[in-house]
């Protein structure tokens, strides 16, 4: 319940910060009122089409990676696991850079992040059928693999191919991962699909408990593998697959978040799923606060800071488990 | 009363039976032994009688729904699994899952079933620590009070006192003893033989997938048997305590 409470808190720090601190200086009160459509028809469109939707999709974003990455850590017993092992998230970003080579991206504000939903949930079938239905949790991390390193060959690929370099550089942007410049209709796109992920994977508490006592004590108590792994792979793919929709590739949130608040869930994987969810969403409002405040003129990606900050976080995990190994 | 009852259960790893139409049935107040070599099919018994894998024939417990078979029977495998830094007490406190609603915690009788298991272990003063930072003999201590916390009428355990300091055999087997004497039954596959000869009230042998011998402790535990089964040359010393089995050599 502190626990509970100290993240509620932070997240919801973070939340308010970024709607208060951007490139346009809105003193507090002007802000608040604008954010309800009052005042100054400048500041009104600022806080109601610039930062209220970026904040929300930081949110949102971090919320669904680090409750994906909770729930796949609890679900292969294994701390470095991460959402991105099953390919959703590559797939859906090879969706989003055909949209944008196409010329699809720009028919409509919602071509590319529909196309990058479908890729994903094309990964998740590909996966099913690669893995089968009641595979090991070895088969489905092996049929990850495959359909990452194709996803990624493919990017590699339509990039290679690219006859304009204008659009490569559009792709390697937004591959870099970003919440900047979305609008509200990113977020009504991303929250109703994000919401069925959320729901399937805050669900997986009481099967995730049982199988730290490894897979066949699990089941002999009720636990029903099969259905575990479906509700996984569907929560995955449409909380991360949503997610890297709207926001492109952000990385080590999923890995990271559970890591550092394990030990504040008692290392118990329920408390862990709903924490993590509050974690990643105070993660990465952090990480888009500081594009903003590092380098603001310079459009600093969301996913480049993420890797900057997950990645030294990522050496000391190496470093810890290491030294718990030896 | 029946708890467990096998009707030619048949277990089969790609066409070769690992379970060959196996036939027994366990009542409350029975502490049965299943003893048999390497590879003979102990654990693929015990697993397909709980419907854990595929099989052919009938168990009454592999019959009943998951969550109702959680209630009649406990499983206590033999691969010692603590995935994550959790407290002896969170630990224990799993095997009251099956009871649980989805996101309720543990109840009065949970808690009481949890500090039962932990007593009965010798792990009151344990329950704090980090179950994974235990020596292996420990977490093994540890996920046995888990499957005594489910706290249901049949036990089913694979080699639970492998591991173990002597001590802590001795007094894990006289917790089962225990758990049968008030009525409830264990089944569990043994390596020691003098020890599952003390404590069990029935010995089940388990050869090729066969079940090569069912009955009174005294009546199974024979050189014969030893030679044909195990191919082992051995004595059998009857001693106040029991029969000792005595290894002396392999036959080829």
């Amino acid at each position: 319940m502190r626990l509970f409470g100290a993240l509620m808190v932070l997240t919801g720090g973070m939340f308010l910060t970024s709607l208060f601190v951007g490139y346009a200086a809105i003193p507090l009160g002007d802000g608040m009122a604008a954010l309800f459509g009052a005042g100054d028809p400048l500041f009104v469109t600022v806080m109601q089409d610039i930062r209220l939707p970026r904040t929300l999709l930081a949110a949102m974003v971090g919320a669904s990676l680090g409750l994906a990455g909770a729930a796949m850590q609890g679900f292969l017993r294994n701390p470095l696991a991460e959402p991105g092992l099953i390919g959703v998230s590559g797939s859906a970003a090879l969706g989003a850079v055909i949209a944008l080579q196409t010329g699809f991206a720009a028919t409509f504000l919602l071509a590319l992040p529909l196309t990058a939903l479908v890729f994903a949930g094309a990964a998740v079938g590909l996966i099913l059928l690669l893995a089968g239905p009641r595979g090991s949790s070895l088969t489905l991390i092996l049929a990850g693999i495959a359909v990452s390193a194709f996803a990624a060959a493919l990017t590699s690929l339509t990039l290679n191919l690219s006859p304009n370099p204008y659009a490569a550089s559009e792709i390697v942007f937004w591959m870099m991962g970003s919440v900047a410049d979305r609008a509200m209709t990113h977020v009504w796109l991303a929250l109703p699909i994000m919401a069925l992920g959320w729901l399937a994977l805050a669900t997986l508490g009481r099967g995730l408990d049982a199988l730290t006592l490894g897979e066949d004590a699990a089941e002999a108590m009720g636990i029903s593998l099969s259905t575990l792994r479906l509700q996984l792979l569907f929560g995955t793919a449409a909380a991360v697959g949503a997610a890297t929709a709207v926001a492109g590739a952000v990385g080590f949130v999923g890995l990271v978040v559970p890591h550092i608040l394990r030990r504040f869930a008692h290392g118990q994987p329920s408390t862990l799923l709903w924490a993590s969810a509050l974690g990643g969403a105070a993660m990465v409002l952090a990480a888009d606060l500081a594009t903003r405040l590092i380098l603001p003129d310079r459009d600093l990606k969301l996913g480049v800071v993420m890797a900057l900050i997950g990645a030294p976080l990522f050496l000391h995990l190496i470093y810890k488990t290491r030294r718990e190994i030896a | 009363m029946t708890l467990l009852s096998l009707k030619n259960l048949t277990v089969r790893r790609g066409e070769c039976p690992v379970v060959d139409n196996a036939t027994l049935t366990i009542k409350d107040g029975e502490c049965v032994g299943l003893i048999g070599p390497n590879g003979a099919g102990k654990t693929s018994l015990l697993r397909g009688a709980l419907g854990l894998l595929p099989h052919e024939g009938q168990s009454n417990l592999a019959q009943l729904p998951a969550k109702d078979r959680a209630a009649e029977a406990a499983w206590l495998p033999q691969k010692r699994e603590i995935a994550w830094p959790m407290s002896v007490e969170r630990v224990v406190a799993l095997g009251r899952l099956p009871y649980l609603a989805r996101g309720a915690s543990l109840a009065r009788e949970d808690e009481d079933a949890v500090n039962a298991a932990l007593s009965r272990m010798g792990l009151t003063n344990f329950r704090d620590r980090i179950a994974t930072q235990l020596s292996g003999g420990e977490q093994a201590r540890v996920l046995i009070a888990r499957s005594l916390a489910q706290d249901t009428p049949l036990l089913l355990a694979d080699e639970p006192i492998a591991g173990l300091d002597p001590a802590a055999q001795i007094a894990t087997l006289d917790v089962f003893q225990g758990l049968a004497r008030e009525g409830r039954a264990i089944f569990t596959s043994l390596h020691d033989l003098s020890l599952a000869a003390r404590y069990c009230t029935r010995l089940v042998v388990i050869s090729q997938g066969r079940i090569a011998a069912d009955g009174p402790t005294d009546q199974v535990l024979t050189k014969d048997m030893l030679a044909e089964v195990f191919h082992l040359r051995a004595d059998i010393v009857l001693t106040s305590s029991g029969p000792l089995v005595e290894p002396l050599g392999v036959l080829r």
